[in-house]
């Protein structure tokens, strides 16, 4: 177990730039989730973390050892890293048993060791009665099993996972995602893991790093991304937010201030540090709206126009388009639906998050 | 463990591959494109000096231009004869609710499994009036009568029969790849079945078509076996026959001129390749959507008229010939009718124990094709290795040069060889020409690609991952290269090793210009029995290439579900 501490990381294919001076620090024991669309660069990063790749500037060090950085780049098989790969990447050739031992064997591990190793790491992930079957006869939750056995028996410094789960059906995920994270609570090795799906990642890490364009846009507790995102993006990425334009009206207390958005007068969460007044962008979800009887003349909230409603089962989301701005909002409705397209509405603000970072006009 | 990177642990790590890799590169440089490089310069410079002197002897010889102008008439005839027994037969196949398809497609490869040569020899067996088959059911043409098999026509009825299979595979590949929608559209518009064939499949599978054609016609041109056994006795010479005829001759401009003759003939290859791209080029063909296979159509009552006549024709152009060939190898002399009394293993032991060269060919031939398929398959594994998952653009570009040699007619190596070894080699001051050193360097650089392409066939469908989880493993390169990649891929290298092997054992081209005395393969000493009117042991000799041949592709069928499908040609 160690540390992962990556520092102004850069990558570049060609004329373009896959990693922008990434930083970010794991610590010992920690599960961290990279989290980003595809093309984002987590992948690049999982593979130079992993050394099959060489970085173009920066540097990685794994515990107290740079593996890549200026002059140094430790060759994967030299960085005591394992790896669970999306393709499960089992050797058919060999039988469970010899998946399990390749890595010991390399190692010159004794056999009598080497046996008690493997032994250990199957009856871990519960597949002790599989030692002597070949990959192709194993489901593919079962394959993955094997792949973390593999890993557990080299007792690596970390474990790199480059999105585990993407080839499985959807009800084996969730019975995957429970053996994770009893792997990390049994063995406390830190992790890293790679995925562009923000259920898996907010289910298993102790912190999530959201990544775009090669940079790493915020990186924080799950619960602090939902809650508080920095910027527009993470806003919109995580939790589907919506980012509305807001003027602030007066200082923050106690973590909150008072804002004017689409001249609805709403309070709502802020960082104690906000400006007392200026334009800001507002982060809010469905949960945080509901719909007001229209008045004329009374502030009841946001005014727009019901442009559809799309049944949920039991419930309905409604896609109201704001009225002076290009944004449109979705709540939920409980069925059967108070409002039809086409009705003039007011959408009342409840809670909501300002957005510390300033960021192009949403 | 230390996590220490010395900078002698780094040179060790990525020493080992990139040391590999330099090595693969050299070595294919080498093999590929030096003598072809020798052959231009030769052919620029000869002799050192600028001169056009052997281009001008060349442009005023009489001869030459007749064996270009037969060269031509034959590669061009056969190429229109394969394209049409080859197509109606790979439709049929790929189409239809054809029965026994698997034991058919096997039959109809046969030509590409067994030696040109051979099945030139073995068509003379049935045809001529000495046939021993003829003779026994009494359809033997009279005596002294010309075998009618001796004719331009005859040589492009052999060269279809043995390149019809190469028009098959591309138009089945291709039609493989046809998604059923495009002929359900049609029928459910309701064209009939004929017309669908007519108005959608054979459109769109016009790159396939083009591709075959052009496959056929390089391979016709450069064919030394078909027009060596049946145009040399008439005297009706191509440019490959007519530059084996140059060589066996004296002079000191020989050199020079058999080296402008393989120039025109790879120029013609280059100009049938390149009018393939123009062809496919004109219209666009792609076919965007990817699914499953067509039903068949389904023959109904004409299913066993269909299957008597595909059998029945296969059969004649194919197995009988061989029969043939049998009858021949089993009697004493040539001419005498094969029954129960006259019928002999005198000749099979006469050519495997007591005639010198014909012992030594066995031996050459074996230990040459052996010897070929082994280095070049350990070679494909590790340049495959580089070409698809290190995606080395080096490699990339020696990859296609490795094309050249196999794709450009054999006697434009053989030349190409003659010009590059004929002195000693600079630095040891050993010379390998004369010896069977050069055959076996003309062997590597020839099929280099026919081991090559199964490989790469394998990388492309296995994920580079279980390489990499070797390596984060901790195992070094060569480590992963044999316990990982190695058994993974040892059936696409099987079947690389046997197409390679086989070829090989097979081969006329390159030994008919490059042997030397106790350097014979079985391809020259069956020509030399030929020559000498030996029909019965050249008979002897083929029927046991046959045998090797044949059964070794029948054994890839232990081992063909693992591999890609369209790496093995005989096999679906």
């Amino acid at each position: 177990m160690a540390r992962l501490i990556i520092e102004g990381l850069t990558k570049t294919f060609g004329a373009h730039a896959a990693l922008k001076n990434v930083s970010m620090t794991i610590e010992n024991g920690e599960f961290v989730a990279v989290l980003g669309p595809s093309g984002c660069g987590k992948t690049t990063m999982l593979r130079a973390v992993a050394g099959f790749d060489t970085v173009s500037g920066g540097r990685i060090a794994i515990g107290d050892e740079t593996v890549s950085g200026p002059g140094v780049h430790v060759p994967p098989e030299k960085r005591r890293t394992g790896i669970v790969f999306q393709s499960y990447a089992l050797w058919p050739h060999m039988d469970v048993g010899e998946n399990v031992a390749y890595a010991l064997r390399v190692q010159k591990v004794g056999a009598a060791e080497r046996e008690a190793r493997v032994a250990k790491a199957l009856a871990t992930v519960g597949l002790i009665d599989y030692r002597s079957r070949r990959p192709a006869t194993l489901s593919g939750g079962q394959r993955q099993r094997v792949a973390l056995a593999r890993c557990l028996a080299v007792q690596p410094e970390i474990v790199l996972l480059d999105e585990p789960l993407a080839n499985l059906d959807v009800h084996l995920r969730a019975s995957m995602e429970e053996e994770f994270s009893a792997f990390h609570t049994r063995t406390g090795t830190t992790m890293f893991y790679i995925t562009h799906d923000q259920a898996e990642a907010m289910a298993l890490a102790d912190r999530i790093a959201v990544m775009d364009h090669g940079q790493i846009l915020q990186m924080a507790t799950p619960s602090e991304l939902y809650r508080e995102p920095c910027n527009a993006i993470v806003a919109r990425f995580i939790g589907a937010g919506m980012v509305l334009p807001a003027h602030l009206e007066g200082a923050p207390a106690a973590g909150r201030v008072s804002i004017d958005v689409l001249g609805h007068r709403a309070v709502v969460r802020c960082r104690p540090d906000t400006p007392p007044a200026g334009p800001v962008a507002l982060c809010v979800r469905a949960a945080d709206l509901s719909l007001a009887p229209l008045a004329p003349g009374r502030d009841q909230g946001m005014r727009g126009t019901v442009h559809r409603l799309i049944y949920q089962g039991g419930h309905f989301t409604a896609d109201i388009a704001l009225e002076g701005v290009g944004n449109s909002v979705q709540l939920s409705l409980p069925e059967p639906a108070s409002v039809k397209p086409g009705d003039s509405v007011q959408v009342i603000v409840h809670d909501g998050w300002v957005i510390p970072e300033p960021s192009p006009a949403p | 463990m230390s996590l220490t990177a010395s900078p002698k642990s780094i040179l060790r790590g990525w020493g080992q591959d990139r040391l590999t890799f330099a090595l693969l590169a050299v070595f294919v440089a080498v093999l590929s494109v030096s003598p072809l490089l020798r052959l231009l310069v030769e052919a620029m410079i000869p002799q050192g000096r600028m001169s056009s002197a052997a281009f001008e002897r060349v442009w005023n010889s009489p001869i030459a231009w007749t064996a270009l102008r037969n060269s031509l008439e034959t590669s061009i005839g056969a190429t229109l004869l394969a394209l049409v027994f080859g197509t109606v037969v790979a439709l049929i196949v790929t189409l239809t609710d054809l029965r026994a398809r698997n034991a058919f497609i096997f039959v109809f490869m046969m030509p590409l499994i067994i030696a040109p040569q051979v099945m030139a020899l073995a068509w003379l067996q049935i045809s001529g009036p000495s046939s021993a088959l003829l003779n026994l059911v009494g359809l033997a043409p009279p005596l002294g009568t010309k075998n009618p098999l001796y004719s331009r026509e005859g040589i492009i009825l052999l060269l279809a029969v043995e390149y019809a299979p190469l028009v098959f595979l591309t138009l089945r590949a291709g039609l493989r790849a046809l998604p059923r929608e495009l002929i359900e559209a049609a029928l459910a518009s309701g064209a009939s079945r004929f017309k669908v064939v007519r108005s959608i499949i054979l459109p769109l599978m016009t790159p396939s078509l083009v591709a075959g054609m052009a496959l056929v016609f390089v391979s016709c041109l450069g064919n030394f076996g078909v027009p060596a056994f049946l145009g040399i006795p008439g005297n009706y010479l191509t440019l490959p026959t007519l530059i084996y005829q140059r060589l066996s001759g004296l002079g000191p401009t020989v050199l020079s001129d058999v080296a402008v003759l393989s120039i025109v003939i790879g120029a013609i290859a280059i100009i049938g390749i390149i009018v393939q791209d123009v062809m496919l080029r004109r219209r666009d063909y792609r076919i965007t959507t990817t699914s499953m296979a067509a039903r068949p159509f389904e023959l109904g009552h004409w299913r066993l008229p269909v299957e008597i006549t595909l059998w029945a024709v296969t059969l004649f152009a194919v197995v009988m010939p061989i029969i043939g060939l049998l009858a021949t190898a089993l009697v004493p002399a040539y001419g005498i009718p094969l029954n129960a009394s006259t019928a002999t293993t005198a000749n099979f032991s006469f050519v495997v124990f007591q005639h010198a060269a014909s012992k030594r060919a066995l031996f050459n031939s074996f230990m040459l094709s052996a010897s070929a398929a082994l280095i070049l398959t350990l070679l494909s594994v590790f340049l495959g290795y580089f070409i698809v998952w290190r995606q080395s653009v080096v490699l990339k570009w020696l990859n296609i040069a490795a094309e050249l040699p196999y794709a450009l007619p054999g006697v434009v190596l053989s030349i190409a060889c003659i010009l590059l070894f004929i002195r000693p080699l600079p630095w040891l001051g050993v010379s390998i020409y004369n010896t069977v050193w050069i055959l076996l360097v003309a062997y590597l650089a020839r099929f280099l690609v026919l081991g090559l392409r199964p490989v790469v066939a394998g990388y492309h469908q296995i994920d580079r991952s279980i390489e990499e989880a070797a390596q984060v493993a901790g195992a070094g390169f060569f480590r992963r290269m044999f316990t990982i990649v190695l058994p993974v891929m040892a059936p696409v290298a099987a079947a690389g090793a046997i197409l390679v092997f086989l070829t090989a054992f097979n081969e006329l081209t390159l030994s008919a210009l490059l042997w030397s005395s106790g350097s014979e393969t079985l391809g020259v000493v069956v020509f030399s029995f030929e020559q000498g009117g030996d029909s019965n042991f050249a008979a002897a000799l083929s029927i046991i290439t046959i045998t090797v041949t044949v059964g070794l592709a029948l054994s890839t069928l232990l081992f063909h579900h693992k591999l890609p499908q369209g790496v093995l040609p005989w096999r679906d």
